[in-house]
């Protein structure tokens, strides 16, 4: 039993205004300090590396801190393509990480398969785990990772935090037998 | 008939079914009981010492012995194809410079071959491929299990039987690998270790790239056993290869190694142009050197940045990369992409230069010089950065060749061994350069030789640049060029042409071919088997990774973990390219 849950019940102020001025703090904290987890696999995670060099320089959006740990990212960026041998690494990183979290799929090979229709290649990583923004180009311009960046901070604006008592339940797509 | 080719008749009479030397490349078809007999011979006794395997591939015959089932005659150009599957090796003799290729012919119906994996350490994982991808059956292979397809794989994807859409899912966690690495250890004859521990590298680990994972055996912290599993990043570009056109292709071999594309797409195209016989004018040569050498220096930034970031020297990866912006800024106005090309056409490029290209390569090459500068003034006198890579990865030049290797990590144990002087292609003859060495086959050679490299690279594109010929920079062949629109709009054979360029695609006459270009890591090769239709019969990508990472299992045991990252990072190993 959280304060929140207690006041979620009692409409007033501490229900409506205090709410929505913790929420916006949160919120705000969280877009602007994205650590990212690179999962990056193919072309796309060379040019996620351009991304992170000083001539694009990332952490002007405060999103700069990568972390080799899924432990300690909440973004996870998917940038390159998924095989089937690679789906279940990819769905067990995106479960080691902690709420809350997001993710990137970075390219169209991460978004659908892009040209690569065929026996080995996942299409799309939404069979395996849920996107939050899917960033077309193959490989994207750095320029165009900025924007899907920006996308998911305004997404983060919107956030309201979880109610204490029902902890979210990540929405987790199985792998198609 | 070449005498090579006489001489294998004459020692193996039986074995030997067929002989040919189209395109300047002798070919003999042999039986398959006589595949270990003819390569010791070829190896160790034959005139020419036939002592480097190229590359090591399976081709299925089954669409070729169907029309030849309709009509006897069809595809002569390819030579005789007794069985269905075809293993095809491909022999190179250091000495001489020749070229051989072998073709064993293997039957559907027990469907396997003699190993000459005890002969090239490079075969056995070639060998392993081959079984996962055309079920062909190595007998007395150490090790043959799947190598790119997941384990649970049914079926061989590159079968022409099997639909390239039809998708097998792993339901399951990956392969252990403790089959391959488990029983080490425990076995006095292993040299007695009182307790291993097994650590898992891999493949979500930042210093393996990605996808590549390995398992050691750790005696404290020395590695004293690995094994490696790769095919996290299999795309299946040589199926996609035999369901596209011959243009199609292209974009797909882009995705090779991403880090030089334009080198990917001069390749492939060169390999193209050589089954057709089609010579492409002086200014598309010109062009293609100074893209390939770009290309060729900006994989080398992205490896050394890589390497050194790895090792934990973040600065240079600042110097390294602002020059790769600067030289995908030029490309940029080139081709209209940074990463992935798609410049080179099948004839010629899509685009002739132009004046602020050249004013941005020009500006490239007086700036990378200082930041070359800056990251070696930083790591080659710095003590922790020189005992971390000094002495440590040793590959000695036998083994080295007997993995197959090429490129920078050959060079750096000695070797000057470089396509671009051994087998000079578009008018690399013409380009004073040396070949770079280092003699002591450890980490700090393959960086070094990196940076060498890149020096010379920066030469040959001054002088391609002072000599750059005017003229067309597309062929004038009416089979692959389209006609000009005043021309398709004025006349009806111009526009019979279009159209047929247009609905089917390139036709590349019947034959075989294979194709060797000096890449950025490596030999880089193409062989490619059409059967005369709009589309490639069958395209085999020379992976120069995929012998590199194979002797990555040797070259890091009794050292350190930490070791074999900086080892890792100087092979350059790119994933797209070892998997394919």
């Amino acid at each position: 039993m959280g304060v929140k849950s207690y006041y979620a019940n009692r409409p007033g102020f501490f229900a409506t205004r205090l709410d929505a001025m913790t929420n916006g703090l949160t919120n705000w904290g969280r877009e602007n300090s994205l650590w990212p987890y690179p999962f990056g696999t193919a072309c796309c995670g060379i040019e996620f590396m351009g991304v992170l060099s000083n001539v694009h320089d990332v952490s002007r959006f405060g999103a700069e801190l990568v972390r080799f740990s899924p432990r300690q990212a909440d973004l996870l960026v998917v940038a390159g393509t998924i095989t089937h041998k690679m789906g279940p690494i990819l769905k067990r990183i995106w479960n080691q990480m902690l709420e809350p979290k997001w993710s990137i799929a970075f390219g169209v090979c991460a978004s659908s398969g892009g040209f690569y229709d065929n026996y080995s290649v996942i299409q799309g990583i939404d069979h395996v785990i849920p996107v939050d923004v899917y960033l077309p180009g193959c490989p994207p311009r750095p320029e165009a990772f900025f924007e899907a960046l920006m996308l998911l901070q305004r997404k983060i604006q919107r956030e309201r935090a979880p109610d204490h008592d029902q902890q979210r339940i990540p929405q987790m797509a199985h792998a198609r037998p | 008939m070449s005498a090579i080719l006489a001489a294998l008749q004459e020692r193996f009479p039986s074995e030997v079914l067929a002989t040919s030397h189209l395109r300047g490349e002798p070919t003999a078809v042999i039986h398959r009981r006589g595949v270990r007999p003819i390569m010791a011979w070829l190896r160790g006794e034959s005139s020419e010492r036939y002592d480097f395997l190229a590359d090591l591939a399976g081709v299925d015959g089954q669409k070729i012995l169907e029309a030849r089932a309709e009509n006897p005659g069809a595809l002569a150009d390819l030579g005789a194809w007794p069985d269905r599957f075809q293993v095809v090796y491909h022999l190179k003799s250091l000495s001489t410079g020749s070229r051989l290729r072998i073709k064993a012919s293997v039957p559907e119906t027990d469907c396997s071959v003699a190993t000459i994996s005890d002969l090239w350490a490079g075969a056995n994982w070639a060998e392993r491929e081959v079984f996962d991808l055309f079920g062909v059956r190595f007998d007395g292979h150490p090790n043959l299990k799947r190598i790119l397809c997941i384990h649970t794989f049914k079926g061989h994807a590159l079968r022409k039987d099997y639909y390239i859409k039809d998708q097998q899912w792993l339901n399951e966690e990956n392969e252990s690998l403790m089959d391959e690495l488990g029983e080490f250890g425990e076995n006095p004859a292993d040299g007695g270790f009182s307790e291993l521990i097994p650590v898992n590298l891999g493949p979500a680990h930042p210093a393996t790239h990605g996808v590549l994972r390995s398992l050691v055996k750790l005696d404290g912290e020395i590695i004293v056993k690995s094994v490696q599993e790769i095919g996290y990043l299999h795309r299946g570009f040589e199926k996609h290869s035999e369901n596209s056109t011959w243009t199609q292709v292209i974009p797909y071999t882009d995705r090779l190694n991403y880090c030089s594309a334009m080198l990917n797409n001069v390749a492939y195209c060169r390999a193209v142009e050589k089954l057709m016989g089609i010579d492409v004018p002086p200014r598309t040569k010109f062009i293609r050197v100074i893209i390939a050498e770009i290309s060729r220096i900006i994989d080398h930034l992205v490896c050394l940045a890589a390497c050194l970031v790895d090792l934990g020297a973040l600065s240079n990866f600042w110097y390294l990369f602002a020059m790769r912006e600067k030289a995908y800024e030029a490309l940029e106005g080139l081709c209209g992409a940074r990463l992935t090309s798609s410049y080179v056409r099948v004839g010629g490029v899509a685009d002739d230069l132009d004046a602020q290209f050249i004013g941005r390569v020009r500006a490239f090459l007086t700036e990378l010089p200082t930041a070359l500068n800056e990251v070696l003034g930083l790591i080659s006198k710095n003590r922790i950065f020189l005992d971390r890579v000094k002495g440590i990865g040793i590959i000695s030049r036998e083994d080295a060749l007997s993995h197959g290797f090429t490129g920078p990590c050959l060079r750096a144990t000695g070797y000057a061994y470089d396509l671009r002087r051994a087998e000079p292609y578009d008018g690399y003859e013409a380009f004073d350069f040396e070949v770079a060495t280092r003699p002591d086959g450890d980490s700090w050679s393959r960086l070094m030789v990196r940076f060498d490299e890149m020096k010379q690279s920066m030469r040959i594109i001054e002088q391609a640049l002072d000599k750059l010929p005017s003229g067309p920079v597309l062929s004038d062949d009416k089979r692959v060029m389209m006609p000009k629109k005043e021309h398709v709009y004025g006349n009806i054979e111009a526009l019979m042409n279009h159209f047929v360029i247009i609905y089917d695609g390139i036709k590349v006459p019947a034959g075989e071919s294979y194709c060797a270009t000096e890449g950025a890591n490596g030999e880089l090769g193409f062989y490619l088997v059409s059967d005369g239709s709009g589309r490639p019969y069958r395209v085999r990508c020379r992976p120069p990774c995929f012998y590199l990472y194979s002797a990555f299992g040797r070259m890091i045991e009794g050292c350190m973990v930490p070791d074999a990252v900086a080892v890792l990072g100087t092979l350059n190993v790119i994933a797209g390219e070892l998997d394919r």
